[in-house]
């Protein structure tokens, strides 16, 4: 069948699994429209929150950026799965018996301060909105490349399906649909992988395939590792950045997983505290399936970019820089041939020999230049755009069209189900916290509901908008939400868990401090609406930390401002103390959720 | 709501089985997968260099392993101090 329709009725089928889902599980009351009435089997909303966590950046970019950095990698591997343990361990049990809606409603009563619940929604709102940018983004590429429509047309369809979900199943809706979604993505991304892990390896699991031999009885990161390193790149085993900068990044990315707003309020929506424990734990047994399956996919979609325009790659004894080793451009695969056409693969015939040298030619030393030189290269010919690494797998190991349609859906499903989860907190932020919490204490349930509803709506438009005209900095604000989420909300909550003592004056203070701090920095070498003020350089950074690393030493400020402003200023008061030490202990988490 | 029974001493115990996770949690990637990475890739799993394996698979098992444990010794932990729910 030809692909396009094959692809349109996967996807098709997909979408109306979805609308299936959400009709069935509609939600009726704020409780299931914010939590989904607190019942959700813990096994089942992990599967949630997996789908849930693992965006488009993680379905479609984060095999890609592996597949480039190699070791460097690890700082995704991980950060964005190790947060599940501080997640479990520090943050879930306590917030799910403290058994309210919404992170800054957590926030504003244990510090006993509107201001602070008004500074997390300010917080969440701009995590959230940057990452549900990049969703739709996500959406409108899936969409352009493989059902050929145009950006626009796509990215209606997309946010016509989040609204139909979202606003009508509120939390209910999604956790069911997030699971359905689940399943979809998780098949799209280990299929292909098992196919080609075995096509190189002999072993059809993706796990273990990376860690075995290739055709000629080499290991297949010793040979990976050799092969890059001729082609002038450093090797794939090992790191080109410095080890702090490497432990900042993981650490920002761990803290600032745990401080996700979307993330944490799915744990409000288990029946008891040890479910919101096991939960994290389920949460991370269905992330890992990807996460352990990204590296194998990243390593091997390096090879196999090398292996085709380079024939002396697989050939035994073969000479990387033999003239016709390199593939000749006419002969080039079809892959190619389509990705060429949506910009993110490039070729230049720099030498003029009609041959595609693919290498790096940045590599100053002075044996390599010397060998480039002789071999008649004049500088790399391919540029190959790292989010096409995971989309075009399927294409690259010539693999049968129903798994190249099956990997276009499951990139829809991994924005789709991220998208919604997201837009759900900005809802519940804006109905909950700033009109029922700040505005109109008074308002009814139903006009609550009704308001959820709006929010949702209103931020579907405004996500969509973004995903269409993205303010050139999507790239950037991805540093900016991570680092935000791990230097404010993430160690304002834990204060407010392991210290009785912390007062509203320190957390507001540290708050701020770590957000303005963080935001500063960033923004100083990123330059978000300005010009940045200095070259993003190690030599320039604090530390030798990245912009990306950045939330690490906006949290220890937080601390440290937090703790000495509220040694300075008047006691929490005892009624807070006796809520914190209710929080410890799990009993009574029914009481507390009846609310 | 009357006053759980645990107090104190549920407490405790809650912080030291915390912090020995934390440890571990450090241990298995901050320690494996970056700081001491260069010494153990010496070492070989398969055809994974040890302190690569770490970094990019054992990290994440670990966590898993280090979460359903933690969840365990917690609800032993609950009944206890007689805090659990029910």
């Amino acid at each position: 069948m030809d692909l396009k329709l094959l692809t349109y009725i996967v996807v098709g089928l997909s979408f109306a699994l979805y609308i299936g889902v959400a009709i069935w599980a509609r939600a009726a009351s704020t409780g299931e429209f914010y939590v989904a009435g607190g019942g959700v089997h813990p096994v089942v909303n992990g599967m949630a929150t997996a789908a849930d966590w693992m965006s488009a950046a993680s379905f479609i970019s984060m095999a890609g950026l592996i597949a480039f950095l190699g070791y460097g990698g690890s700082v995704y591997l991980m950060g964005w799965t190790g947060g599940y343990v501080l997640l479990a361990v520090l943050l879930a049990p306590y917030l799910r018996k403290f058994g309210k809606f919404t992170v800054p409603e957590f926030i504003g009563d244990r510090y006993y301060s509107r201001t602070a619940r008004i500074v997390a929604v300010i917080c969440l709102i701009f995590i959230s909105f940057t990452y549900v940018a990049g969703q739709m983004r996500g959406v409108g590429i899936v969409f352009s490349r493989f059902l050929e429509v145009d950006i626009v047309t796509g990215l209606m369809v997309g946010m016509g399906l989040v609204f139909f979900y979202a606003v009508l199943g509120g939390m209910k809706g999604i956790t069911y649909t997030q699971v359905a979604q689940y399943v979809v993505l998780i098949f799209a991304y280990t299929i292909p992988a098992a196919f080609i892990a075995l096509q190189i390896t002999g072993n059809p699991i993706p796990q273990l395939g990376l860690g075995g031999t290739v055709a000629s009885g080499e290991p297949f990161l010793q040979k990976l590792d050799a092969v890059v390193q001729d082609l002038g790149f450093a090797a794939y085993t090992s790191s080109s950045m410095s080890t702090i900068n490497i432990f900042a990044i993981t650490f920002a990315l761990m803290a600032g997983t745990a401080g996700l707003p979307h993330v944490i309020v799915r744990f409000f929506t288990v029946p008891k505290v040890k479910d919101a424990r096991s939960s994290a734990g389920w949460a991370l047994v269905f992330i890992a399936i990807l996460y352990t399956t990204a590296p194998a996919v990243g390593a091997m979609a390096r090879y196999n970019v090398h292996a085709t325009v380079n024939s002396a790659v697989t050939a035994s004894g073969g000479d990387l820089f033999a003239t016709d080793s390199a593939l000749l451009y006419e002969a080039r695969p079809d892959w190619m041939r389509r990705w060429e056409q949506t910009g993110l693969l490039k070729f230049q015939d720099k030498n003029g020999d009609g041959r595609i040298q693919y290498y790096n030619d940045k590599n100053t030393s002075a044996d390599f230049t010397a060998r480039a030189e002789a071999a008649g290269w004049k500088g790399n010919e391919l540029t190959v755009d790292n989010d096409i690494m995971v989309l075009a797998n399927p294409e690259v190991a010539g693999l049968p069209n129903w798994v190249i349609a099956l990997v276009a859906a499951g990139g829809i499903a991994a924005a789709l189900s991220t998208a919604a989860g997201l837009l759900l907190v900005i809802s519940a932020a804006i109905s909950h916290d700033l009109l029922k919490g700040v505005f109109m204490p008074r308002i009814s349930e139903k006009s609550e509901l009704l308001a959820g509803r709006l929010a949702a709506a209103v931020a579907v438009m405004i996500a969509g908008y973004l995903g269409y005209n993205p303010p050139g900095f999507v790239a950037q604000v991805v540093a900016f939400a991570f680092g935000l989420a791990c230097a404010s909300l993430f160690p304002t909550i834990l204060l407010g868990i392991f210290s009785k003592t912390m007062n509203k004056e320190g957390a507001i203070s540290g708050m701020l401090v770590g957000l303005g701090f963080t935001f500063g920095y960033i923004l100083y070498f990123k330059g978000i609406f300005i010009t940045p003020m200095a070259e993003n350089i190690p030599a320039n950074w604090l530390f030798g930390i990245s912009p990306e690393g950045i939330g690490m030493v906006g949290a220890i400020l937080n601390v440290v401002v937090a703790l000495v402003v509220s040694k300075l200023t008047a006691p929490c008061p005892d009624h807070i103390q006796h809520m914190v030490e209710d929080i410890r202990t799990p009993r009574g988490s029914g009481l507390a959720h009846s609310h | 709501m009357e006053k759980p029974n645990g107090g104190a001493a549920y407490w405790r115990a809650t912080l030291g089985l915390l912090t020995t996770v934390l440890v571990l949690w450090f241990v298995v990637s901050y320690g494996f997968g970056i700081l001491l990475r260069p010494i153990l890739d010496g070492i070989h799993l398969g055809g994974y260099p040890l302190g690569f394996w770490f970094a990019q698979q054992g990290s994440i098992y670990a966590f898993l392993v280090l979460i359903f444990w933690y969840a365990a010794r917690m609800n032993k932990l609950d009944r206890e101090h007689d805090v659990h729910e029910d």
